[in-house]
């Protein structure tokens, strides 16, 4: 649309900054605003003025969640630990995003430290769903997806490490991308489960994921983790491949922990894709059940040992008028996490102290192991899995009909994908009786993002399959 | 201490000698001022992540085919997580279940006898930074610099049986550290640091006794005499009928004694796992080979080599293997085959080393080569030249090179050797002197050596001083 002067960015930046004053207040999608926006727009315009070749993203708004490094913009993960923390350093996926002239809205909302499915958790403020602003937009990365679905951005940056970008996704009526572990540089990502976290990609659809996802995957020096590979080019690629689409179907994710509605939903879309020409086939992945438990023992294991560094003593909160190192260290911690934060920095701490790292740690470790190698095997014959993203009933805000243990358990669709290190990704696919929309998964092989994207993109041609 | 004996096992912490830390681009040198060779990475930021330095790994290899380790092809990085201001991240980037390098050894000498101690692991890590204490301010500040400088740490099996052993021990680590190129081991600047463990057992039992661990030992004499005292004090205990408490104490270096830091219930439990932003490391067998291709002659075999099959004494083996350069000089000097091993090891101990002290250059910066020292030695040995002259002609070629012969002539050192030429000198000087010629023929042996030194005089100490004084004697008996 700019290329060919249909507009230009300062005016999308302009609609996108009235639909923020309209939908904010009510919303609460975001933490910090770019404030150097309209300069980024107005450079765009101009470069393009003057016949610049730029990237497709340039001149579009991307709202990136509050645990991305942003160089001189205020980065909290929605904790008091962080609340004034500028960072010195932009993150590698944010680099990508300036090179590609795509301008940086603001900073949204989350659970603090990625660590929540419900962006209630954060420090600052409650982000509401757009669809229905009495319930959760989900998370961690709530912000992104809320701001995505209302229009307050075009595309946002979340982060995935046990479902975070797929179930806000799902419950906010958006396309949900969290790519294959290694292929999205973590440089810049404010760690919490450094092994199994990925930057994800929220948006309306699979041609603007595409263009997202395309830009920010790749080979990073600094992430040793980041695979060294060539990716193709998604976005020529991308076409409709429902036509002899192999769909493994396995039943642990459709059993009795998942709420009717939703597999109703999303077996409808299933049947809508075979009857363009994809293939269920039934497959089974046995060790999922124990995947919650395995994800909440190494995801905390990781977290107390990153969230280390916030200690008072270089950045972030330190407490005031402390006699010796030890009140420091305890008053800073004790003021600046949330509950939340402390009963996972406890959890992980107990599940890595001798004594306890064989029965805990390290079966989880095996766990993992054994998920994985179900996954390789269950890939033998099909090309994706498909799932329920989030499969209990929508949540309400401030909602205390779940414990703390049961919103975990809502978990067990996602956290097999962080596991394994598989793509996977969440896309509509229909809405509860309260108007909260409800997606579908689809796992892929590794490194299978196309086939995923092109999945999603076939989706999306037959319509969307399971609105009614 | 006759029916006990001590068990002794070392820690050695090594800083490695690469151009950058061990985990990010920041440079690896010391004495700059704070704070100025930090980033995100070595300064813990949020969401800054490491990328091991190849180039440390190498120099841990090269340590470990060194000390005769088994080196792992595929070895791990752990977190080893504890809170301390000078270790920003609140985890140290280490090695625990998998290291680099395991079960070697070192054989070390001590009054002349081998001894072979056991190497149990060598692994890499990164160094924390450096606490400073204000006094104006009355506060204590972090300088981060060191922060990330590699480290390999070289664990003993408790192998040693006495501060002595340990001194050796650690002095061949010392020196196999500095020829390989993997350390500077600059003590003064704490680039080489030790733990030590010390228990005692009944003498004849393989039973080993509770141990105490010190820390803070920053020198090997600080090892040696942490060792005594740590000996000293667990005998008393045992010998007042007390029980030995398995502790961490602190050695106090100014005080000369230890102090206890925490005991084994209140031990510091370090939750070690696999540090999840980092893959294995590999080490490919042609790069172990490329390493060990590139390791000299170890100090401690030139030392057994020198002592065992050229009769130096330990004391001068160990002065001339305690730098490469020398060592490397000996050899060649002994590989001309013209002289004897012991006057070579006396002209490296003497002249050579005098020089390179004097000057403070390296022999490699000076004009020094084997054939020239050879020819000096030789000049000596055949009456050339004098051995006082031969001092001034050393410095002379090791400044600005050239032959030994030509440099004692433009220096007017070659030695009169010519006897007919001698006897006439002797002549001249009896006559000059005949009360000191009376005097030797009435018994006053005594004025032989004045009647010597007027010869060396007239002939500007040119004169070959033992034949002048067998001329002069043969002269005044006949």
């Amino acid at each position: 649309m700019l290329r060919r002067k249909m507009c230009t960015a300062s005016e999308i930046l302009a609609d996108i900054k009235r639909r923020i004053s309209e939908k904010e207040s009510e919303i609460g999608a975001y933490i910090t605003l770019n404030e150097n926006a309209e300069a980024e727009a107005e450079l765009v315009d101009n470069a393009l003025a003057e016949g610049t070749e730029l990237h497709p993203l340039a001149g579009i708004p991307i709202a990136v969640k509050d645990n991305i490094s942003t160089k001189k913009i205020r980065t909290t993960c929605a904790s008091k630990m962080l609340e004034d923390y500028i960072p010195s350093f932009d993150a590698a996926a944010v680099e990508k995003l300036r090179a590609a002239n795509a301008v940086i809205i603001g900073k949204t909302n989350m659970d603090e430290f990625a660590m929540g499915s419900s962006t209630e958790n954060s420090a600052f403020k409650v982000t509401r769903n757009p669809h229905n602003p009495d319930f959760i937009p989900g998370g961690s990365s709530g912000g992104s997806a809320a701001a995505t679905a209302c229009g307050e951005t075009i595309l946002a940056l979340g982060s995935d490490t046990g479902g975070s970008v797929r179930q806000p996704a799902s419950l906010c009526g958006v396309v949900g991308l969290k790519p294959t572990y290694g292929s999205v540089s973590r440089y810049g990502l404010i760690a919490f489960a450094s092994s199994i976290e990925q930057i994800g990609t929220l948006a309306r659809n699979a041609e603007d994921t595409v263009l997202l996802y395309g830009l920010i995957c790749g080979h990073d020096r600094r992430d040793a983790t980041t695979v060294n590979r060539s990716y193709p080019d998604f976005a020529a690629k991308l076409r409709n491949n429902l036509s002899g689409l192999r769909i493994g179907v396995p039943p642990e994710y459709f059993g009795n922990e998942a709420e009717d509605t939703v597999k109703a939903v999303v077996m409808r879309t299933l049947h809508a894709m075979e009857r363009n020409g994809a293939k269920l086939v039934k497959i089974s992945l046995p060790g999922v059940k124990h995947a919650v438990a395995a994800y909440y023992v190494i995801a905390s294991a990781e977290a107390s040992s990153n969230l280390a560094r916030f200690d008072g003593v270089r950045f972030g909160r330190r407490a005031k008028d402390c006699s010796n190192l030890r009140e420091m260290y305890v008053r800073s911690r004790s003021e600046g996490f949330g509950d939340e934060v402390k009963r996972r920095i406890m959890l992980g701490t107990f599940v890595l102290s001798e004594g306890y790292y064989d029965a805990y740690y390290k079966k989880a470790k095996l766990m993992q192991l054994k998920i994985s190698s179900e996954f390789d095997s269950a890939f033998e014959s099909c090309d994706v899995i498909a799932a329920p993203v989030f499969p209990v009933k929508a949540i309400k805000i401030g909602g205390r009909d779940m414990s703390p243990a049961e919103r975990c358990a809502a978990d067990i669709c996602t956290v097999s994908a962080n596991l394994a290190g598989l793509p996977a990704i969440s896309t509509p696919c229909g809405k509860d009786g309260f108007g909260v929309p409800i997606g579908i998964q689809l796992i892929g092989k590794q490194f299978g993002e196309q086939t995923l994207l092109n999945a999603v993109y076939g989706l999306e041609q037959i319509g969307g399959a399971g609105n009614d | 201490m006759t029916e006990y004996e001590a068990v002794i096992g070392l820690e050695v912490h090594a800083e490695l000698k690469t151009k950058t830390k061990i985990y990010c681009g920041c440079r690896n040198s010391f004495g700059d001022e704070p704070n100025t060779n930090v980033c995100p990475v070595c300064m813990g930021f949020p969401g800054a992540l490491p990328v091991l330095n190849a180039r440390a790994v190498d120099l841990a290899v090269k340590t470990g085919c060194a000390m005769n380790c088994k080196i792992n092809e595929i070895s791990r990085q752990d977190r080893k997580n504890y809170f301390y201001p000078d270790l920003p991240k609140g985890y140290q980037i280490s090695q625990s279940d998998i290291p680099l390098c395991s079960d070697g050894f070192i054989d070390i000498m001590t009054d002349g006898k081998i001894s072979r101690i056991r190497i149990k692991r060598i692994h890499i890590e990164e160094d924390a930074g450096k606490l400073l204490h204000d006094e104006k301010s009355d506060s204590t500040l972090i300088d981060f610099n060191r922060c990330g400088v590699p480290l390999v740490e070289i664990v003993t099996e408790p192998d040693l049986q006495s501060s002595a052993q340990a001194h050796a021990f650690l002095e061949t680590v010392r020196k196999i550290l500095l020829y390989t190129g993997v350390s500077d081991c600059r003590m003064q600047e704490g680039s080489i640091r030790c733990d030590v463990n010390v228990s005692l057992r009944k003498k004849g039992s393989n039973k080993l006794g509770t141990r105490c661990e010190m820390k803070n030992v920053n020198s090997f004499s600080a090892a040696v005499r942490s060792i005594e005292y740590e000996i000293s004090r667990q005998l008393e205990i045992i010998r007042s009928g007390g029980k030995i408490l398995r502790e961490t104490r602190r050695w106090d270096d100014i005080r000369n004694m230890s102090f206890p830091m925490r005991s084994k219930e209140s031990a510091a439990d370090y939750r070690f796992f696999p540090e999840p932003d980092l893959t294995g490391i590999y080490v490919e067998k042609d790069n172990i080979n490329r390493l060990k291709s590139e390791i000299p002659e170890l100090p401690n075999s030139r030392l057994f080599r020198y002592v065992g099959e050229h009769g130096l004494s330990q004391a001068d083996a160990e002065i001339i293997t305690a730098d490469i350069e020398k060592a490397d000089l000996y050899d060649s000097c002994a590989a001309l085959g013209v002289c004897s091993y012991r006057s070579i090891a006396n002209r490296i101990i003497g002249d050579v080393s005098t020089f390179i002290r004097d000057t403070g250059r390296k022999i490699s910066e000076t004009k020094i080569t084997a054939g020239m020292l050879t020819d000096l030695i030789a000049s000596v040995e055949k009456g050339e030249i004098s051995d006082t002259a031969s001092h001034i002609i050393f410095r002379k070629l090791a400044e600005n090179g050239g032959e030994v012969r030509k440099t004692a002539e433009s220096l007017g050192l070659i030695q009169e050797s010519d006897i007919e030429r001698l006897k006439l000198l002797a002549e001249k000087i009896i006559g000059n002197n005949p009360k000191s010629a009376a005097d030797y023929q009435n018994g006053k042996t005594n004025a032989l050596g004045f009647l010597v030194g007027q010869c060396m005089k007239d002939s500007h100490g040119r004169a070959n001083p033992a034949l002048i004084r067998e001329i002069l004697e043969k002269k005044l008996t006949q």
